[in-house]
């Protein structure tokens, strides 16, 4: 009666196999590596500084221990890792000599790291150890604030000056454009052209809405950013942000930052590993510039593109980017702040270009300029830290105004790539650090380490209990719960959850209630056997009777973890996390799994006599029993 | 082993009112401290900035004040962390003054003199460190910070050290408290909820009043000795109210099913009954997760005191108030076998045979 069909035992197996699997890589532990990146904007790590790194190592007869090139993300990074700390330290020394041969300017960023040791057949079926929080690995969190408002402002600022222009272009006479806390207000002298305004805002500008108000002598027409506008400026600017965040951070050559948005308005920056913190502040609140100025094709400035010569008056030399090294002229035709956005797209030849927008007053001069300089070749410059990075040299093909394309992109990525970096050029919106957290390396180990202690010390005390209390069933009862414990590192892993120092006390906690289950489960076995059930039977019925109970009981649970999860942030919300994983690992494990191994120790005995599940005592005087006795006793209660 | 031998039903309820009037009395003395004194709310709810400064050896925690006195307006609180060497130093938000900069200067300060137990060669490291946060930051690069670094690297140890910054801005906290608000709310109403449809409502207005007392008491004890109240501690206290309701949910199971099973016995004879029935398993769940808490609160180490000890006191005020106060306030409000057997219509027929 107390068996289970094979399925059964095939679930329970794959799901220890899958525990195992996943769990295992937390226990490799990290070994040292070096880790190699671009800091360049143009620059980007591939396979040929892949072997570039394989053979100056060959060559600086530094012994390596497998070498990758990681792809996902923002920007590729190199990886090599080594047997020790030393070979570390004279690798990170030897590939920054060698690829920075000018190191007032690198190109690259080498930096320490540690790699997790998880074979790489595991890594292949995702399982990675967990990702670990700041709290317990040391480095440096921020939060800051983006000011969106200034986003829309800009927006409109933008929308306001582009229709000056296309009303005069079409010939529409107004009265006066005013901004205001609702939108664009435009005033007219009569009808007629208040009407044909309408017509021109709704055919080009999509993201605006028009309201009509005024008398017929004064109408005035009320143009505003759509919901969907808004939402597009909103969406964008975040994002923008978000870009020139992973172009600055890495710089700073941190492993595994995290750049993430955080409510509506919000970023999140982790930088483990980082200790500088006033550094790291600089290099996320810098301000970058973009430039686009013409190519110096004068005689002069040809010759001086080899270096031999120095460049004529009103040109300089720039020798760091694509398309390099160039002479450009110093008059600049527009900036970044002029940039109001930039898009990966086709040409009509069905070949990857970028499409470039510019507001309205640097649209004009770029009609100027490139009428006059058909043909002629023009660059698009990012300024950071008062170096200069050529991201672009093309030729005029055409005259052109505010909106124009870069053809002869060689591939689509590289077309996204350029969008990428002219829109990275600045931030979209302002931003301000409202929140920031610096945690030592030494106290994030510390964490770690009396959080782990802790839960170990715990489980060992609950495991030395049950069994002595209930014996055998107090043995499954211990197994279950490690297989509880394990399914639910598992997860986590495979999830890549962030683990903090609360979600390690989750774990704990979670732990100690689990156990709940089988307490209940064996305390209602041993009620039927104190009843007389026999030992089969009781098996049964404490399992069906006890089932009910705990689903019952984790349901509240379940209720708080899941509003703390959606209400919460931060520390909470990780609480609330593990908490409800490991409630539901725990109706698995604690029901599931333990049935099965009491199955498979008492269930095919036909003639069971007894269970070991500790020592039942039975009230033998009279009195009020808690629970009246039912039948006669036919089971004995065992004393072992 | 069996730890409970119990003969016959205890007469729980017998001692309900004493109980239920210490229940009264450390509830409102619990109220009076949370109006009167408050809750001595951690830097995530209020803003400000809080440093943890490791020393060598035990510093003077007297003239550390005084040194931050003369830098920092407003009132700054030191404490020691867990051990004595751990200064732990609270400093309130300072509109203007730009975020972390406060950090800077308040630490080195504090290394300006050297610190007992320090490597000689400290001194030099912590002016230059100094001096580097000063820089502009065009001069602050990684070349530039590099002999710092390694000088750090090998005085490890050796040296006092910043643990840990936190700064946290005043908008942020204000939103973190309200969203705290929310949570307890939201949790409270969602159990009640779960409740109402459950049990009858004379249960779940006494199991929802007896697991708000947990939740009054612990905050309360947070009141009374002023420990500090944080973020995980909230997470611990809403944890706890979801755990002390399991309790009051398991007992109230077992009531209505001694109401079926035990059809001559009083209404508070059922309650003793089936708390007696149940007070074994109470015990050795409640003691399986104290273990857990308690090992926590001795060995989780300062970061985890104060959640460990919100737990540990929630489970032991949760476990006494499912038994004297959920069990005790249905019985008050006059809960009968009527209220629970609504007899399905199955059992109606058997009971109907002959």
């Amino acid at each position: 009666m107390n068996r289970y069909p094979p399925w059964k035992y095939v679930l329970i197996v794959v799901a220890l196999v899958f525990g195992i699997l996943y769990a295992v890589p937390n226990v490799f532990g990290e070994s040292p590596a070096v880790q190699v990146a671009s800091v360049k904007a143009t620059v980007r790590a591939d396979a040929a500084l892949l072997a570039r790194v394989e053979k100056s190592l060959q060559a600086g007869g530094i012994a390596q221990q497998g070498i990758s090139l990681d792809t996902i993300g923002q920007n590729p990074t190199i990886r090599v890792r080594f047997a020790d700390a030393a070979a570390q330290a004279r690798a990170g020394e030897l590939l920054g000599r060698e690829l920075n041969p000018d190191a007032s300017d690198p190109s690259y960023i080498v930096a320490p790291n540690l790699l997790s040791r998880t074979p790489a057949w595991l890594q292949g079926i995702h399982a990675l150890p967990m990702y670990l929080g700041l709290d317990l690995r040391g480095g440096v969190h921020f939060l800051m604030q983006v000011d969106l408002d200034e986003a829309l402002t800009k927006r409109l600022q933008a929308a306001e000056s582009d229709l000056r222009t296309q009303l005069r272009d079409k010939d529409v006479r107004h009265a006066g454009i005013r901004r205001g806390a609702g939108g664009l207000e435009i005033r007219f002298r009569d009808l007629e052209s208040r009407n044909k305004a309408k017509d021109l805002i709704l055919d080009s500008f999509h993201d605006l809405v028009v309201q009509e108000s005024g008398s017929a002598d004064e109408p005035i027409l009320t143009a505003a950013l759509s919901d969907a506008g808004r939402i597009a400026v909103r969406d964008n600017a975040l994002k923008q942000n978000i870009t020139t965040l992973h172009n600055r951070i890495n710089e700073l050559g941190v492993s595994e930052p995290v750049i993430q948005q955080q409510g509506d308005d919000r970023i999140v920056v982790e930088l483990p590993g980082v200790q500088d913190t006033a550094r790291a502040k600089n290099i996320i609140g810098r301000t970058a510039t973009l430039e686009a100025r013409l190519v110096d094709v004068s005689p002069d400035g040809m010759a001086a593109t080899g270096g031999a010569v120095p460049p004529p008056f009103g040109s300089e030399r720039f020798t760091v980017g694509r398309g390099v090294p160039v002479v450009l002229k110093k008059d600049v035709i527009f900036s970044g702040q002029q940039l109001q956005g930039a898009q990966a797209t086709f040409d009509d030849k069905q070949q990857s270009a970028v499409s470039v927008e510019l507001n309205d007053a640097a649209g004009r001069v770029m009609l100027q300029v490139t009428r006059e300089n058909l043909k002629k070749p023009m660059a698009v410059v990012l300024f950071e830290r008062g170096r200069g990075e050529v991201l672009t040299v093309a030729t005029i093909q055409g005259e052109f105004g505010s909106r124009f394309q870069i053809t002869g992109m060689p591939s689509p990525q590289a077309a996204n790539d350029l969008a990428l970096l002219l829109r990275a050029g600045a931030l979209a919106a302002p931003m301000q650090i409202i929140e920031e957290r610096l945690i030592g390396p030494s106290l994030g180990a510390a964490n770690i380490e009396a959080g782990v202690r802790a839960t170990e010390m715990g489980f060992a005390a609950i495991v030395v209990f049950m069994a002595l209390y209930y014996a055998v069933f107090g043995v499954v009862s211990a197994l279950a719960l490690g297989m509880n414990l394990l399914l639910l590192v598992a997860i986590l892993s495979l999830l890549q959850a962030t683990l903090t120092l609360p979600g390690i006390a989750a774990i704990a906690f979670t732990l100690g209630m689990a156990i709940d289950a089988n307490v209940l489960i064996n305390e209602r076995i041993r009620e039927e056997l104190r009843k007389g059930t026999a030992p089969q039977q009781a098996i049964q019925q404490g399992y069906e009777r006890a089932f009910a109970t705990i689903l019952d009981s984790n349901v509240t649970t379940l209720i708080a973890g899941v509003f703390l999860f959606m209400l919460g942030s931060g520390p909470v919300r990780g609480f609330a996390f593990v908490h409800v994983l490991g409630i539901l690992t725990s109706i698995f494990s604690a029901v599931f799994v333990s049935r099965g191994l009491v199955n498979l120790i008492y269930g095919s005995r036909r003639r069971l006599q007894k269970v070991s599940i500790g020592q039942i005592w039975r009230p033998a005087t009279a009195g009020t029993p808690p629970v009246p006795p039912a039948g006669g006793a036919r089971g004995k209660p065992s004393g072992a | 082993m069996e730890f409970f031998r119990i003969h016959r039903t205890i007469p729980f309820m017998r001692y309900a009112l004493v109980f239920n009037v210490i229940s009264l009395v450390t509830f409102l003395t619990a109220v009076g401290f949370l109006g009167v004194r408050g809750l001595n709310l951690s830097i995530e709810f209020t803003g400000g900035t809080v440093m943890e400064v490791g020393y060598r050896q035990a510093p003077d925690v007297d003239a550390i004040r005084a040194t931050i006195a003369a830098k920092v307006a407003g009132d700054s609180q030191v404490t020691t962390f867990g051990k004595a060497e751990d200064i732990l130093i609270r400093m309130p938000a300072h509109p203007g003054v730009p975020s972390g900069q406060l950090a800077d200067q308040v630490y080195a300060a504090l290394t300006a003199v050297p610190a007992p137990g320090e490597a000689p060669e400290c001194a030099a490291w912590h002016a230059a460190d100094a001096r580097f946060k000063l820089l502009p930051q065009d001069e602050r690069t990684p070349e530039a910070a590099a002999p710092l670094l390694a000088q750090q690297k090998s005085l490890a140890g050796q040296c006092t050290e910043l643990r840990r910054v936190e700064f946290v801005g005043p908008q942020v906290g204000s939103e973190l408290a309200q969203d705290g608000g929310l949570a307890l709310l939201a949790v409270v109403l969602g159990i009640a909820a779960y409740l109402a449809v459950r049990f009858e409502k004379k249960f779940s207005a006494a199991a929802i009043i007896a697991n708000l007392h947990d939740v009054v008491l612990v905050v309360g004890m947070f009141a009374i000795f002023h420990w500090e109240f944080s973020l995980p501690v909230l997470a611990a206290v809403l944890a706890v109210l979801a755990y002390s309701v399991n309790e009051s949910v398991i007992i109230f199971d077992r009531v209505r099913e001694h109401f079926r099973t035990m059809r001559k016995a009083t209404v508070v004879e059922v309650i003793d009954s089936a708390i007696t029935a149940t007070i074994s398993r109470t015990i050795i769940t409640h003691g399986a997760t104290l273990t857990m808490t308690v090992t926590m609160l001795l060995f989780g180490g300062p970061a985890l005191h104060y959640f460990a000890l919100a737990l540990t006191l929630g489970i032991l005020f949760g476990v006494y108030s499912s038994v004297f106060v959920a069990a005790a306030l249905a019985m008050w409000f006059g809960v009968q076998r009527a209220d629970l057997v609504r007899a399905p219509k199955e059992e109606r027929a058997t009971i109907q045979m002959p």
